[in-house]
């Protein structure tokens, strides 16, 4: 009964664990954005989901209006939104520029590069 | 002037923040390099202004538009957040003129205005860490001077800028979503967001569990943005490959303000006897505090660059910090927020002196350092200086919140921890021989450059920082005094 009325949190957790499981191991870089994203989409879940009451109409002063959502949730999210759109630009365009400097975005193959690099300078 | 003095909690933000767009519309590095030291000079005379008045008559509320908290914005200036943002403001002023020959050389003369801009951004999201009040606020603020510093970081020379940046970027966004999980968690029960609303609301509370994930959220997130040991995997590479002005700037401030947030809210929301004595926060950043003074300071010896020494030494001296706050007493806090703000005016001075370094002869590995003592002595004389300060050498800023940090140890009754910090010490006398080793015993190759210094636009705010380094050290109450009241606020207000 509990479980299934608070299916929001059980979703935002699952988004949560599986977004931050992405980011941790996965190889490949973009892979490791969408994780990301994953990850901050479901905190948008986690901050919405408790605004909406049962019956409650939306956040405007009307005549015979006594129940209403909250809205504050909404407002925050929505500069999370434009926080999570750019940092998966940002991050995409790095891996852009990573793709013209070392022609893979796979992370072992970046690392094997520049530990070759680093071996090299030893020398 | 009162009246516009009255409105200096936003103007600390909103000054660099309006200058970022309008260095981008001049598009012209020259003017970028004059509106940013302009405004980096007002705002360390406003922060510095705050603290004198915090000071004198306790903590500055503003209330944002007029909206008066709990339901508006509130920035809430008191001793520490000042103490912080003076800081931040002071290390931006000596950065401020450096940038132009570290951004010419590093990033190119095209995008130079780019540049200026997005360190202006960073400044203001630093600034506006430390002056609010609300915990969201404080999210939209730590992203703004993460995004800005992640593009920072890859503008660096070398191709592994970018994958640095990219390491810090993926971990730093986890960091910041764990915080807003945390904060989300606490907004879930109180229905507030403002933290001095937010601080009775928890003490009413009688179910905690939200409350104990939510400190587990912020700990975790915060923790990777302060780089505490074991989280600082993103920063030696971020320290190392980022241009040396980007390098001598997030160095100074921004693990510490992250270090002042997870102050705030330890004690100002969720209470010192909440986190320290329910739950044991306190062992917890003990244990790690003192793993990361031997671990990373044993790897700081074993590095062959220069900036990534420091690098590693940065994780170590955060040791020091975190280990103070998780003393929880008035004077382990004291010695925490003294050594945040000495470390910083170092580890500041220091990547600011190896810049000049690598401007000169091409990089900071020690092959290319070797005999630097005798072609840049100025220069290599004052990175000693500001390594005995990291040692913690009596006469340098480090000593006098080491010896403060030591004193809170024993006062707290644990003789060991003070023993771990004196043991630890010996490690940062290790790496700083490593320079001294390399700059005075060593022949200058061949193909080394003549004899001569960095320009002095670089020498000069790098020169004026050791000054500090050597003055907060020769006078150390002034630092010490601060700290102290800043320690009082943040104690006085929890529950």
């Amino acid at each position: 009964m509990i479980a299934a009325s608070h299916f929001a949190y059980w979703g935002a957790v699952f988004l949560m664990m599986a977004g931050l499981y992405i980011v941790i191991a996965r190889n490949n870089l973009v892979k490791k954005l969408v994780g990301l994203g994953i990850l901050q989409s479901s905190v948008y879940i986690l901050y919405v989901a408790p605004g909406k009451l049962t019956g409650g109409t939306s956040p405007i002063i009307a005549a015979g209006v006594q129940l209403y959502s909250n809205p504050l949730p909404h407002v925050l999210i929505l500069t999370a939104i434009v926080v999570g759109v750019a940092t998966l630009a940002l991050g995409l365009a790095i891996v852009v520029r990573i793709r013209e400097a070392y022609g893979t975005v796979e992370e072992d193959e970046i690392l094997r590069a520049d530990a070759d690099v680093e071996r090299k300078q030893a020398e | 002037m009162s009246s516009l003095a009255t409105h200096f909690p936003a103007l600390l933000v909103v000054v660099p923040l309006i200058a970022a767009p309008l260095i981008v519309a001049m598009r012209s590095g020259l003017a970028g390099w004059l509106v940013s030291m302009a405004v980096a000079a007002a705002t360390a005379a406003m922060s510095v202004t705050l603290l004198a008045q915090t000071t004198a008559s306790g903590a500055i509320s503003y209330a944002l538009g007029s909206w008066p908290p709990p339901w508006g914005i509130e920035y809430r200036i008191d001793a520490a957040s000042a103490l912080v943002a003076a800081l931040v403001a002071l290390i931006a002023l000596a950065v401020a003129p450096y940038s132009r020959r570290s951004a010419l050389a590093e990033v190119g003369p095209e995008r130079e205005y780019l540049f200026h801009a997005l360190m202006m951004l960073c400044l203001s999201g630093l600034l506006g860490m430390v002056a609010t009040g609300d915990a969201f606020n404080l999210f939209v603020f730590l992203e703004i001077s993460s995004l800005s510093t992640y593009v920072l970081i890859a503008l660096g020379r070398e191709r592994r800028a970018l994958t640095a940046s990219i390491q810090y970027l993926l971990l730093g966004t986890v960091g910041a979503t764990f915080y807003v999980i945390g904060v989300g968690l606490l907004y879930l029960v109180t229905g507030t967001l403002n933290f001095a609303d937010l601080a009775p609301r928890l003490a009413a509370l009688d179910d905690l569990r939200p409350v104990h994930a939510a400190l587990g959220f912020i700990t975790a997130g915060i923790g990777l943005k302060l780089a505490l040991f074991p989280l600082h995997a993103w920063l030696p590479n971020a320290y190392t490959f980022a241009p040396s002005a980007v390098a001598a700037f997030v160095a100074a401030t921004a693990t510490k303000v992250s270090i002042y947030v997870l102050m705030r809210i330890y004690f100002s929301v969720l209470g010192a006897r909440f986190v320290f004595a329910d739950l044991p926060v306190g062992e917890i950043l003990v244990a790690l505090s003192i793993a990361a003074l031997f671990v990373a300071s044993a790897t700081a010896i074993a590095q062959r660059d220069l900036k990534r020494l420091l690098a590693y030494s940065s994780v170590g001296q955060i040791g020091y910090i975190t280990l103070g706050l998780g003393l929880a007493t008035h004077a382990g806090l004291t010695a925490s927020l003294a050594h945040l703000v000495n470390h910083g005016i170092s580890k500041g001075a220091a990547f600011m002196l190896a810049g000049a370094m690598a401007m000169r002869l091409g990089g900071t590995r020690f092959e290319e350092l070797a005999g630097v003592g005798r072609t840049m002595p100025v220069t290599s004389f004052a990175l000693v200086i500001a390594g005995l300060s990291l040692i913690g050498v009596p006469g340098t800023a480090g000593f006098a919140s080491k010896w403060a940090l030591v004193a809170a140890a024993l006062e707290a009754g644990r003789p060991w921890i003070a023993a771990a910090v004196l043991v630890s010490s010996l490690l940062a006398v290790a790496y700083v021989w490593r320079f001294v080793e390399c700059a005075y015993f060593q022949e200058p190759p061949r193909a080394h450059p003549p004899r001569g210094e960095a320009p002095a636009t670089m020498t000069a705010p790098a020169l004026a920082l050791t000054a500090l380094v050597i003055a907060a050290g020769l006078h150390a109450t002034p630092v010490l005094e601060s700290a102290r009241l800043a320690a009082g606020a943040l104690l006085g207000t929890g529950r």
